[in-house]
C-alpha cells in the first residue's frame, strides 16, 4: 500500500531529542559559562516530571491560584455573524494575572524553588511574562529582576507598575532595539554573571535546550483541557486551532496535545506589522530564515550577513525576531500552517471580539482572532475552531487609544 | 605548522608569554583597522584577536556591545573582517590572527564557505562565543579542512568533564574565561585563576589563554605568569571609545593610545619573575 506508506508517522511526544533539537532546529547555542547551568536544569526538570509529588504540588497551583481549566466558551453571536464555523475561545485571559504566561512560570518558580535558587530573572515584551515572573517570585519570596526594553517600558506602563507593585526591579534595557530582544540579551548577562544563585525564568518555548521543552510542556495544559472540553461541548474534535505566535509559546501550548490528530489544521499567526511587503514586521516564520540566536536554531528575521533586524509590530508580545524551534519544525514538516496579520487587522478585530462578544483581547490574542474570523467565514457551520485567547487586553487601551487620537 | 602552532613554540622555548589584543574590526573607524593591527604587533602583541561584530552580543559587557554597534553603523560583514585579514597579511605573513564572534554570520555564511574563505583571507583560528563542543562537529570539520584551528571556551564553571570535552574538538589553544559573567568586568582573582589552569593542564594538551578582566600591566603580568597567554579586550576597545571622530590625526592618537597599552603589558609580563615569584610564594 504505497499511500498508506508515504506518509511517514510523526512521534510528536519524542521530540526534541536527547540534546534538545527538532530536527535541524533546537539545541544548546551558549557562552560555555552556562552549558553546566543548562545540564543541571534539564536534570532537575526530568526529576521534576517523574516526581509525583511535585507535579501535583504544580496542578495545584493551576487549579487554586491560576483558576485553572480556563473555561472554553462558545462565541454563538461571533460565528452567527461570520456564517461559518463555530468559533470557541479558550480562555486563557481568564487566568491569574490575565494571560497564559503564569501556566508557565509557575512551573519555573517550582523548579527554581527545588533547586535552591532564591533569585529570578525574567525578560518581558508585553510586560505579560515580566508581570507573570514578579507575581510568582512575589508569592514564593524569591528575589525577582525583570529586564525590559526601553521602548516597551513606555509601551505598557500599567505593567511596568504591576510589576514594582509585586516587589520586582524592573530593569530598563537601552541597547540595540530596545525591545524584547534586547532584554533577552541582557537577561542572558545576568544569568551568566550570577549563575549560582538565579533562575533564568525564560517567558516562551525559545532559548537553549531544555527550556523549548519545558516551556512547552508547561504550557500544554491548554491543549489538553481544549481537548477534553471540545469533546464534551461537541462530540468531536475540532476542525482547526488558531493561535499567535511571537515566540510562540500559547500556540505550541494549544497546539501539542492535538498535533497527532491529523484531522485538526493548526493556524500559527505572526505579526505582520505594517505589512510582510513593507519590511515592518515581526514574521519570521513566514519571511525570515534559520539561523541561531538566544540559544537555538530557528528562524530569525535577519540580513544577508546575519545580523538581526528589528521588528516592528503594534503589540510588543509578537515584536521578536525570532520564534521556537518547534515552530520551525512544525513549519518545515507541513503539520502546521503559518500565516500573519496586520497591525491594522489585528485592530479590527479588537474592536470586533470586544463589541460582538464583550471581551477585550490583548492586541497579541486579536491577531489570532483576525485570522480565525477570516478563516471561520470559508468553513461550515457543522465545522468548528478554537482560538486561543491568550490575553485580556486592558494592558493595551492606552496603546489603542493613542493609535485612534483618543485622549483618557 | 599552523601560524598559532609556531608562534606558541617560539615564545614557549624563550620562556615568553602570549599577549593577545582584542579589537573590533571597523572599531572605531574602518580604516582604522589594518594600521592598528600592524602598529600593535610592533608594540608587542604575539596574536591579534579580531571581532566581528554581531547585532545581539550576549556574551559582551557594555564596552564591547557598543563596539560592536559603532562597527555596525559602517555595515561591517565577514567580507570586511576577511579582507582587513587580508590586506594585513601583505605585511605580515607571520602574526597569528584569531577571529572572535558569534556563530550566526558563520551559520548564514555555511560553515565550509566561511571556512575556506577565513583560510584565504589568513585567518588562523576562529572563536565563536556560542559554539559549545555538543554542536560544533561539523563546524570543527569545516575549520580543520581549512587548516584553521577552532578554539573553544572553557569557563569557571566547566566541570572536569566538560574540559576533557573541549580539549577533544579544539584545538591552537584554549580560552579560559577567568570570571562569570560578561566580558570587561573589573575584578580578577588571579589565585583562583592558577587553581583552575592547573586543573585544565592536567586534561588538555594545548597552550591555555587567559582573558576577562585583564586590564592593566600588572594584571597582565600576574595572570601571564600562570598561563601561556592573555587576552586584553575591553581595556582596548574603551580607548577606541575615546576617539569618536575620524580624521589621521585621530587614527594616530587611538594608535598611541593602544600601542602605550600593550607596550607596558609587554614590559611587565616579560620582567617577570624575581619580583611576580617572591609575591606568590
Amino acid at each position: 500500500m504505497p499511500m498508506a506508506n508515504a506518509k511517514q508517522i510523526v512521534d510528536y511526544d519524542a521530540m526534541p531529542d536527547e540534546r534538545g533539537h527538532f530536527g535541524i532546529y533546537g539545541g544548546r547555542f551558549v557562552s560555555e559559562t552556562l552549558m553546566q547551568a543548562l545540564d543541571e536544569l534539564r536534570d532537575a526538570y526530568r526529576e521534576f516530571c517523574r516526581d509525583k509529588d511535585f507535579q501535583a504540588q504544580f496542578d495545584a497551583d493551576l487549579a487554586y491560584y491560576v483558576g485553572r481549566p480556563s473555561p472554553l466558551y462558545y462565541a454563538e453571536r461571533l460565528s452567527k455573524s461570520l456564517g461559518g464555523a463555530q468559533i470557541f475561545l479558550k480562555r486563557e485571559d481568564l487566568n491569574h494575572t490575565g494571560a497564559h504566561k503564569v501556566n508557565n512560570t509557575i512551573g519555573q518558580a517550582l523548579l527554581a524553588r527545588a533547586m535552591g535558587k532564591n533569585r529570578v530573572i525574567a525578560e518581558t515584551g508585553a510586560g505579560q511574562h515580566g508581570v507573570a515572573s514578579a507575581t510568582v517570585a512575589a508569592r514564593f519570596g524569591m528575589e525577582c529582576v525583570v529586564y525590559m526594553g526601553a521602548e516597551d517600558i513606555e509601551r505598557q506602563a500599567p505593567n511596568v507598575y504591576r510589576m514594582k507593585l509585586l516587589g520586582a526591579e524592573v530593569v530598563p534595557v537601552t541597547s540595540g532595539s530596545r525591545t524584547l530582544k534586547d532584554a533577552l540579551n541582557e537577561a542572558m548577562r545576568d544569568w551568566v554573571t550570577n549563575v549560582d544563585d538565579t533562575f533564568y525564568i525564560i517567558g516562551t518555548v525559545a532559548g537553549p535546550h531544555p527550556y523549548p521543552q519545558m516551556v512547552r510542556d508547561f504550557q500544554s495544559v491548554i491543549g489538553r483541557e481544549a481537548r477534553s472540553q471540545i469533546l464534551d461541548m461537541t462530540g468531536r474534535l475540532p476542525d482547526a486551532l488558531v493561535a499567535c505566535v511571537g515566540g510562540g509559546s500559547n500556540a505550541i501550548g494549544l497546539f501539542h496535545p492535538f498535533l497527532g490528530d491529523e484531522s485538526v489544521a493548526m493556524y500559527g499567526v505572526e505579526a505582520a506589522g505594517e505589512g510582510l511587503d513593507t519590511g515592518q514586521h515581526a514574521a519570521p516564520l513566514c519571511a525570515g530564515q534559520p539561523g541561531v540566536l538566544h540559544g537555538n536554531r530557528t528562524y530569525l528575521m535577519e540580513d544577508k550577513g546575519g545580523q538581526i533586524i528589528e521588528t516592528h509590530s503594534v503589540s510588543a508580545g509578537l515584536d521578536y525576531p525570532g520564534v521556537g524551534p518547534e515552530h520551525s519544525w512544525l513549519k518545515d514538516i507541513g503539520r502546521v500552517t503559518y500565516t500573519s496579520i496586520t497591525d491594522d487587522e489585528a485592530l479590527r478585530a479588537f474592536h470586533q471580539l470586544t463589541r460582538i462578544e464583550g471581551i477585550i483581547p490583548a492586541l497579541e490574542s486579536s491577531h489570532a482572532v483576525a485570522f480565525a474570523v477570516k478563516k471561520a467565514a470559508t468553513m461550515s457551520p457543522e465545522q468548528s475552531l478554537i482560538i486561543n485567547l491568550s490575553g485580556r487586553g486592558d494592558k493595551d487601551i492606552n496603546t489603542i487609544a493613542r493609535i485612534e487620537g483618543i485622549q483618557l | 605548522m599552523s601560524r598559532l602552532r609556531t608562534c606558541f613554540g617560539h615564545l614557549h622555548s624563550e620562556g615568553r608569554k602570549a599577549l593577545i589584543p582584542y579589537i573590533m574590526t571597523g572599531d572605531p573607524h574602518p580604516d582604522v583597522t589594518v594600521p592598528l593591527m600592524h602598529a600593535m604587533v610592533k608594540a608587542g602583541a604575539d596574536i591579534i584577536e579580531l571581532g566581528a561584530p554581531f547585532s545581539d552580543p550576549m556574551a559582551d559587557g557594555p564596552v564591547i556591545q557598543a563596539a560592536a554597534e559603532r562597527a555596525l553603523t559602517f555595515n561591517i560583514t565577514l567580507d570586511d573582517v576577511f579582507q582587513a585579514v587580508s590586506e594585513f597579511r601583505k605585511l605580515d605573513d607571520s602574526t597569528p590572527i584569531v577571529m572572535m564572534g558569534y556563530l550566526n554570520l558563520i551559520e548564514v555564511a555555511g560553515y565550509i564557505n566561511f571556512a575556506r574563505r577565513a583560510a584565504e583571507a589568513g585567518i588562523d583560528g576562529v572563536i565563536t562565543v556560542d559554539m559549545p563542543p555538543e554542536e560544533a562537529d561539523e563546524y570543527v570539520a569545516a575549520l580543520r579542512a581549512n587548516r584553521i584551528d577552532p578554539v573553544f571556551l572553557i569557563a569557571p564553571t566547566s566541570t572536569e568533564q566538560r574540559i576533557v570535552k573541549i580539549g577533544s574538538v579544539a584545538s591552537g589553544f584554549v580560552y579560559y574565561v577567568s570570571l562569570k559573567g560578561v566580558t570587561g568586568a573589573s575584578h580578577i582573582d588571579a589565585d583562583s585563576v592558577r587553581e583552575k589552569i592547573e586543573t585544565i593542564r592536567k586534561k588538555i594538551d594545548l597552550p591555555i589563554g587567559v582573558g576577562f578582566g585583564i586590564s592593566d600591566a600588572q594584571s597582565a603580568a600576574r595572570i601571564s605568569a600562570c598561563s601561556d597567554a592573555v587576552v586584553v579586550g575591553s581595556a582596548i576597545v574603551k580607548r577606541m571609545a575615546a576617539h569618536q571622530k575620524h580624521n589621521p590625526e585621530q587614527t594616530q592618537r587611538v594608535i598611541n593610545d593602544v600601542s602605550e597599552l600593550l607596550h607596558s603589558m609587554r614590559v611587565a609580563m616579560d620582567a617577570k619573575p624575581a619580583e611576580e615569584m617572591t609575591k606568590t610564594a
